[in-house]
C-alpha cells in the first residue's frame, strides 16, 4: 500500500524551496524580466543565511545557548540582503543598463551558484571538519521547530503540522502574492508593466521604478528558498551542490502554474511529490525507472507550455513583454 | 514660466553605429576593469600581490604543454556548441537548450558504442554513432522550433524545460548501462576494446576535437555569411515582415536552423563522448550549453570573434581554477571571478548602444531665457 | 448666441520636425458645448496640432490658454490635469486586462473595481455606451475599444475631448452610435475636437470646422454655413502646376485584371469592397484617396501578402494567358513567371532590412538567383552600385546600413531595387512620401521609363496634384469601394476630391 502519511510531507518539504522560487520568480516574471538567475540567488539566499548562522554559533561558545530571536533573525536577514543585493545587480543590468535578460541571468546563475559553492566550502575549511558540509544544526533546530501538538495528532499532525515556520511563510507568501497580483491596484499596475510597458507608462505608472521593486522582491522571496532548504530541509547541514537544480525546477514550476502563485502552492507540492515519487513507488530491482521519474515535472511542464500556446487563452500566456527591456524613447 | 519643469540631467539616446574599434574598446575597458575588481578580490581573499594573481590566471592556462591542449580542448568543445546556438539567435530564437542537446548527441553515441560493440565492426560503429548523434541532436533541436513555428510557443522557457528532460533521460540510461552494477556510473565504455573510439592523431588526444571544430567554425561562418540560407535567417531575424514580403517562409526557416542548432549540439555530444571522455554521464556538457549563449552573444554572433570569446571564457575559467588551487580556496572561485567579469562584459554593452547625454543644468537655461 | 469664451485658445503655434515644417503659425479656439472638426488631408498636420493638447509633443513657438489662462502641457498627465483627454488612433490599452482595470490604470487610491465599475456605468448611462467593465479588452471589438478609451478619458474627469479619425476603423452602424454620444456629451457641455477627413462626417457631426493645409491654418466657419465644395476647395487648395512629364501610352494592353476583390483585416472589418479594375501595360493607374481606405489592401493583395475573402486577381501573360494570383503568396506568385515589383509605404520595415547594407538589400529580391547553395555577392554590389550611381543616392558607401541614409536615398535604393529586376508590373505606394523636390522628380522619371519600357504601374499617392500630372487614368477609392475611375488628362482637381470623400462624387447641393 502506497504510504500517503508519510509520502505527503516529504513531498511537502521537498516542495517548499520551490514554492519559494516560483513565487518569487512569478512576480519577477509579472515585471516583464525574465530572471535565469534564480536559481543563483536561491543558493545566495542559502549559504548567507549560512554565513550569519556560522557566524552567530561562533560568538556563542559551543554548549552556550543560543538567543532564539538572533538565532532565526541573523541567519533571515543575511539571507534577505544577499538576495536583494542579487537582484539589484539584476535590475541595474537589465533595467537601468538594458542588457540582454538570457545572458544576464545565465551569468548570475552561474556566479550565484559559485559564490554558494565556493563560501560553503571556505566555511567548511574554516571549521576546521574533515567532512565536505558543514553543519549548524542548533540553529537549524530554531527554524525546524514544528508547531506544538504535530507529534500528538496522529496523521494530521504529521501532514500539516510538522514543518518549521518557513515552510508556512512559503504558503501564506504565495496566497499574498497572488491576492496582491490579482486584487491591489499595485499588483494591477505591475500586471500592466509586464504586458505593455508603454501603455502603463503612458498611464503614468513609473515603469522602471515596478520592475526594481518587483524583480528585488522576487529575488528575496526566492533566496528564501535556499534558506529554508539549508536551515530547514537539510538539517543545517550546507553541502556545495546540494540544493541541485531545484532553481530550474522553480522556473519550471512558474510555466506549469501559468504565472498564479495561489495555484503555486499545490504545483509545488505536486512537483515536490514527482521529485521524490520514485522513492515510494516499489521499483524492485530497476533502479533506472526512478530518474525517468524525475523527468516528469519537466515534461509536464513542456505540456503545459505547448497546451497554453495552442489554446491562445490570453490568460494563460507569458507577460506580453517578458524577456525584453523597454526603452521608452523607441516605440 | 515654462522652464519651471523639471528636465532630467541625463537624457538616454540610442547611438547610430560605433565603428568597431571604439565598441571593441569599450569592451577591452570593460575586462580591463574586472580583472582589476578580480584581483583586488583575490588580493584580499589571499594577501597576495596582484601581479602574482595575474602570472597565477596565466599559468592555468599555458603553464605546462598539457596545460595548453586541456585548454584547447575546451575552448573547442566550449566554441562548438556555440557556433551552434548561433544560426538560431541570429534569428532571435533564443535557444538556451544547448546543454540538452549535447546530451542528446552524447547520448545517442553512448547507445552506438554500448549497443552495437557485438555486432558490427568498429568502423561502421563509429559512423552509427555520427549519424545517430547529429540526429539525435537534432531532434532535440526540432521540437521546441516545431511547436514556435505552429504555435508561436515560449522558446526560452521549453528549450530550457527539453534541458531536463535530456539530463533525466541520460541519467536513466547511465543506470541502464552502468558498470560495475550498482556504482550509478558507467565507467570507460569499451575500455579493452576501443570500439567506437575515435582515432587520436599522434599522440595528441585532442587534435582531432580541435580540428573538426576549426572546421566547423569555417564552415559556420561560410553558412552564415555566404549561403542563401544564411542570408535567410539574417533577414527572419531582423523583420519578419520583409521575409514575407520577399517571399521567405518564415516557419520553414525556423525549423530549418533549430534543425541544423540541434545538429551541431549533438555533434559536439558525440565529440565529448567518442574522442575525449569516453564515457557518459549527467554532467558532461558542464553547463557549457549556458555559457556558449554568452559566448555567442559577447562575440555579436560572428562565429570568427567567438574564438576569441571562447577562449576569453574558458582562459579565465581555468586562470581562475588555477588561483584556487595555488592558493588553497575552491574550485568554486573561478565561477565567481567569472560571473564578475561576465557582468562587466554584459553591463558595457549599454555603453556601445546608447549614448548619454548630460544635459546642462537647467539653472542657466532660466537664466538665458529672461 | 452668446459671445462665448474659448475653452482652448491657441495662439500662434509652431512645430517643426527637423526641416519639416509640422505646424506654422496655427491659430485655434476651441469652445465648450460644441464638435469642432478639425478637417485637412494626409499631413497638413492635424494630428500634431491635437498631440501638442494631449502633452505627447510641446510646441516651438506659441501659447496655449486654457478658460483664458496660459498653460504648459508637456506630458499626458499635465493634460488631464487640464482636463483634456484625446483618443489616439492606436488605442493604449493592456488587452489581457478587463475594461475597469484598464479604466483605473494609473490613478491613485485604493483599487476598487466594484466602485469603478459603478462609476463606469453611471458614465455609460449618461452618455449613452455600452462597456461591460469585466470584460477583456482583447475580446472586444474595435468600436469596443474605442469606447473603453472614451470612458477613460471621461473618468478621469476630461471635459475637453479630441479624437483622432475614430471612425477610421468602424462600421457605419458603429459611427452612428459614436455619433449619438459624442452629441450627448456636447450637449452636456464638453468641448468636443474631431480630427477627420471624410466630409460627410463633417457635415453629419459637427457645429463648426476647421481646415488644416500642409500645416497651415486656412480658416474656420461654422458647418451649417458652407458646404462640402467650398470645404473641399479650402482642403486641397488650388490646383497646382507641376510640370512632370506624361509621354502617352504605347501600346495598352491589359495586365492585371482585378474583378469583385473583397478584403477584411484582421479586425474583421472590410477594407476593400468589390474592387474591379484593369490595369494596362505601358500605362499609369493612380490610385487616389483618402489614406485608409484600402490602398495598402489593394496593393498588397495583388503582391501575395494579404489573405482575400473574394474575387479574382488575374495577370494577363502577352500571350493572353491569364494566371490566378489569388491565394498564392510571394514565392509562388515569383516562380510562375510573373515579375512582379513591389514598393511598399514601410521603406524600413518591409522594403528594406534597416540594418542591412545597401548592397545586401539589393539580394533580397535576388538571392535566390542560381543553383548554388552560396549567395552571389558580386551582382547586388554591383547592382548597388549602379543604383547609387545612376540615382545619385547621397551615401558613404554600398557597405552603409540603409537605415542610415535619409528618407530620399532610402526610397531611391528601394525603388532602384525593385526596377532592377525587369518586371512588368510595378505597385508603388506613398513613392515620394517624405521626399524633397529634387528626389521626388528622380523617382517620377524613374516611373515613367518604366511605363514606357511596357510596365504595368500602380501608383498609390496622396498627392492630388502629382496624380494628376503623372497617371493615365484615375481610379478613386472611397472606404474600400471604387468612387469611379477617370482619365489623368483633363480630370479635374475638385472632381476627385470629392470623389474621394463621396462615393461617386455626387454632391447633394
Amino acid at each position: 500500500m502506497f504510504d500517503f502519511v508519510s509520502f505527503i510531507p516529504r513531498a511537502i518539504v521537498q516542495g517548499i524551496p520551490l514554492l519559494f522560487g516560483s513565487t518569487g520568480e512569478t512576480l519577477t516574471e509579472k515585471s516583464g524580466n525574465l530572471n535565469l538567475g534564480i536559481p543563483g540567488i536561491m543558493y545566495v539566499g542559502g549559504i548567507c543565511g549560512v554565513i550569519g548562522a556560522f557566524l552567530y554559533e561562533h560568538s556563542v561558545p559551543a554548549p552556550g545557548a543560543l538567543n532564539p530571536f538572533l538565532a532565526v533573525c541573523i541567519p533571515l536577514l543575511s539571507s534577505l540582503l544577499g538576495s536583494l543585493l542579487m537582484g539589484l545587480l539584476y535590475c541595474f543590468l537589465t533595467v537601468t543598463l538594458r542588457a540582454n535578460q538570457n545572458v544576464t541571468g545565465l551569468a548570475m546563475t552561474t556566479f550565484g551558484v559559485g559564490f554558494g559553492n565556493f563560501f560553503g566550502g571556505s566555511l567548511i575549511k574554516l571549521s576546521g571538519a574533515d567532512v565536505p558540509s558543514i553543519a549548524l544544526s542548533r540553529t537549524s533546530a530554531f527554524f525546524s521547530a514544528s508547531l506544538p501538538f504535530s507529534g500528538k495528532l496522529g496523521w494530521f499532525g504529521k501532514i500539516f503540522l510538522s514543518y518549521g515556520f518557513l515552510a508556512y511563510t512559503a504558503v501564506i507568501l504565495a496566497f499574498v502574492c497572488a491576492y496582491i497580483l490579482r486584487r491591489t491596484r499595485i499588483g494591477l499596475q505591475l500586471r500592466a508593466v509586464g504586458e505593455n510597458p508603454n501603455t502603463a507608462d503612458a498611464a503614468g505608472i513609473n515603469v522602471t521604478k515596478y520592475k526594481y521593486v518587483a524583480t528585488c522582491a522576487g529575488s528575496m522571496i526566492a533566496g528564501l528558498g535556499g534558506l529554508y532548504y539549508v536551515m530547514d530541509y537539510a538539517c543545517g547541514v550546507w553541502s556545495n551542490n546540494g540544493f541541485g537544480d531545484r532553481g530550474w525546477l522553480a522556473i519550471a514550476l512558474v510555466i506549469f502554474t501559468v504565472w498564479r502563485p495561489n495555484i503555486g502552492v499545490f504545483a509545488s507540492f505536486l512537483f515536490g511529490g514527482l521529485y521524490i515519487l520514485h522513492m515510494f513507488i516499489p521499483s524492485g530491482m530497476n533502479l533506472a525507472v526512478k530518474e525517468l521519474y524525475k523527468m516528469l515535472p519537466y515534461v509536464i511542464t513542456i505540456l503545459v507550455l505547448v497546451i497554453v500556446s495552442m489554446q491562445k487563452k490570453r490568460e494563460n500566456d507569458p507577460p506580453a513583454s517578458l524577456g525584453l527591456s523597454y526603452f521608452r524613447e523607441e516605440r | 514660466m515654462n522652464k519651471k519643469t523639471k528636465t532630467p540631467l541625463i537624457h538616454i539616446t540610442k547611438r547610430d553605429a560605433l565603428p568597431w574599434y571604439k565598441s571593441w574598446g569599450i569592451r577591452a575597458a570593460a575586462i580591463l576593469l574586472a580583472l582589476i575588481v578580480c584581483s583586488v578580490i583575490t588580493t584580499t581573499m589571499t594577501g597576495e600581490n596582484p601581479l602574482q594573481v595575474y602570472a597565477t590566471i596565466f599559468n592555468g592556462s599555458f603553464g605546462s604543454p598539457r596545460k595548453v591542449w586541456v585548454l584547447l580542448q575546451n575552448i573547442a568543445m566550449l566554441l562548438c556548441i556555440a557556433l551552434a546556438v548561433t544560426p538560431a539567435f541570429k534569428m532571435r530564437f533564443w535557444n538556451i537548450g544547448g546543454e540538452g542537446q549535447v546530451l542528446a548527441g552524447a547520448l545517442a553515441a553512448a547507445a552506438c558504442m554500448i549497443c552495437l560493440r557485438d555486432t558490427l565492426p568498429n568502423a561502421l560503429v563509429i559512423v552509427c554513432m555520427c549519424v545517430s548523434s547529429i540526429l539525435a541532436g537534432a531532434l532535440w533541436g526540432f521540437i521546441p522550433a516545431y511547436f514556435k513555428a505552429k504555435y508561436n510557443t515560449n522558446e526560452t522557457l521549453f528549450t530550457l524545460m527539453m534541458n531536463y528532460v535530456a539530463m533525466q533521460l541520460v541519467a536513466y540510461f547511465v543506470i541502464v548501462w552502468e558498470n560495475p552494477k550498482g556504482s550509478g556510473q558507467i565507467g570507460i565504455i569499451n575500455q579493452s576494446t576501443e570500439i567506437g573510439w575515435f582515432p587520436q592523431i599522434g599522440s595528441y588526444k585532442y587534435l582531432l576535437n580541435i580540428l573538426i571544430v576549426a572546421v566547423v567554425t569555417i564552415l559556420m561562418y561560410f553558412y552564415l555569411n555566404y549561403t542563401k540560407h544564411g542570408y535567410e535567417i539574417a533577414v527572419v531575424g531582423e523583420s519578419e515582415r520583409t521575409a514575407r514580403y520577399v517571399g521567405i517562409k518564415v516557419d520553414k526557416v525556423i525549423v530549418r536552423t533549430m534543425i541544423l542548432s540541434g545538429a551541431v549540439c549533438g555533434l559536439c555530444g558525440l565529440l565529448l563522448v567518442g574522442s575525449t571522455n569516453h564515457t557518459l554521464t549527467t554532467s558532461i556538457a558542464d553547463g557549457r550549453g549556458f555559457t556558449a549563449v554568452m559566448v555567442s552573444w559577447l562575440a555579436k554572433f560572428n562565429p570568427i570573434w567567438m574564438i576569441f570569446t571562447s577562449f576569453l571564457l574558458v582562459f579565465l575559467s581555468r586562470g581562475a581554477g588555477e588561483i584556487s588551487t595555488a592558493f588553497g580556496l575552491n574550485q568554486s572561485f573561478s565561477e565567481i571571478l567569472t560571473g564578475i567579469i561576465l557582468f562587466f562584459i554584459i553591463g558595457s554593452e549599454f555603453f556601445i548602444t546608447y549614448k548619454i547625454n548630460f544635459r546642462k543644468s537647467a539653472g542657466k537655461e532660466v537664466a538665458s531665457h529672461v | 448666441m452668446e459671445t462665448k469664451t474659448a475653452a482652448i485658445e491657441m495662439r500662434n503655434i509652431t512645430k517643426r520636425f527637423g526641416p519639416v515644417l509640422a505646424n506654422d503659425k496655427v491659430w485655434l479656439n476651441i469652445y465648450r458645448g460644441e464638435i469642432l472638426a478639425l478637417l485637412g488631408e494626409n499631413g497638413s498636420g492635424k494630428t500634431t496640432l491635437m498631440n501638442m493638447l494631449s502633452g505627447i509633443y510641446f510646441p516651438d513657438e506659441g501659447e496655449i490658454k486654457i478658460d483664458g489662462k496660459e498653460v504648459v502641457i508637456r506630458s499626458p498627465k499635465d493634460a488631464f490635469d487640464n482636463g483634456i483627454g484625446m483618443i489616439h488612433q492606436h488605442f493604449k490599452l493592456v488587452d489581457v486586462l478587463t475594461a475597469a482595470e484598464n479604466i483605473v490604470l494609473g490613478l491613485p487610491g485604493k483599487l476598487d473595481l466594484k466602485a469603478a465599475s459603478a462609476k463606469i456605468r453611471e458614465i455609460c448611462d449618461k452618455y449613452g455606451f455600452s462597456v461591460d467593465p469585466t470584460q477583456k479588452i482583447y475580446d472586444m471589438s474595435v468600436s469596443q475599444k474605442q469606447t473603453v478609451e472614451i470612458v477613460k478619458v471621461l473618468y478621469r474627469g476630461a471635459d475637453i475631448l479630441i479624437l483622432d479619425e475614430p471612425t477610421a476603423v468602424l462600421t457605419p452602424q458603429e459611427t452612428d452610435k459614436l455619433f449619438a454620444v459624442l452629441r450627448n456629451m456636447r450637449n452636456d457641455g464638453k468641448a468636443i475636437v474631431i480630427i477627420t477627413h471624410k466630409m460627410h462626417e463633417v457635415e453629419a457631426l459637427s457645429d463648426r470646422v476647421a481646415i488644416l493645409r500642409q500645416g497651415q491654418f486656412i480658416g474656420d466657419m461654422l458647418t451649417k454655413d458652407t458646404n462640402a465644395q467650398e470645404m473641399t476647395n479650402m482642403m486641397v487648395g488650388h490646383a497646382v502646376s507641376l510640370n512632370i512629364d506624361r509621354p502617352d501610352p504605347v501600346d495598352p494592353k491589359p495586365r492585371i485584371v482585378v474583378k469583385n476583390l473583397t478584403v477584411r483585416n484582421l479586425d474583421g472589418i472590410v477594407k476593400l469592397d468589390d474592387v474591379s479594375f484593369t490595369a494596362n501595360s505601358g500605362e499609369i493607374l493612380g490610385i487616389a484617396g483618402i489614406s485608409g481606405c484600402g490602398q495598402k489592401e489593394l496593393l498588397e493583395s495583388i503582391a501575395g501578402l494579404q489573405t482575400v475573402e473574394s474575387g479574382s486577381i488575374s495577370y494577363i501573360e502577352d500571350d493572353g494567358s491569364a494566371e490566378e494570383l489569388v491565394g498564392k503568396d510571394p514565392l509562388s506568385i515569383a516562380e510562375l513567371g510573373v515579375s512582379l515589383s513591389f514598393v511598399p509605404e514601410d521603406r524600413l520595415g518591409m522594403g528594406l532590412v534597416g540594418n542591412m547594407n545597401l548592397a545586401d538589400n539589393m539580394m533580397l529580391r535576388s538571392f535566390r538567383r542560381g543553383k548554388s547553395i552560396f549567395t552571389d555577392r558580386r551582382s547586388p554590389r554591383a547592382l548597388a552600385e549602379a543604383v547609387v550611381q545612376e540615382l545619385s543616392v547621397s551615401t558613404p558607401s554600398v557597405d552603409t546600413p540603409v537605415r542610415r541614409l535619409s528618407g530620399g536615398n532610402v526610397q531611391k535604393v528601394l525603388v532602384g531595387r525593385e526596377i532592377a529586376s525587369a518586371p512588368t508590373v510595378l505597385l508603388t505606394a506613398y513613392a515620394v512620401r517624405g521626399l524633397d523636390i529634387h528626389s521626388s522628380y528622380t523617382i517620377y522619371d524613374l516611373i515613367n521609363r518604366q511605363k514606357k519600357a511596357g510596365v504595368a504601374v500602380i501608383f498609390v499617392g496622396e498627392d492630388l496634384d502629382v496624380l494628376l500630372e503623372l497617371c493615365d487614368r484615375i481610379l478613386v477609392l472611397c472606404g474600400g469601394k471604387v468612387s469611379g475611375i477617370v482619365p489623368g488628362r483633363g480630370a479635374e482637381k475638385r472632381e476627385v476630391g470629392m470623389m474621394m470623400t463621396k462615393l461617386g462624387g455626387q454632391c447633394h447641393e
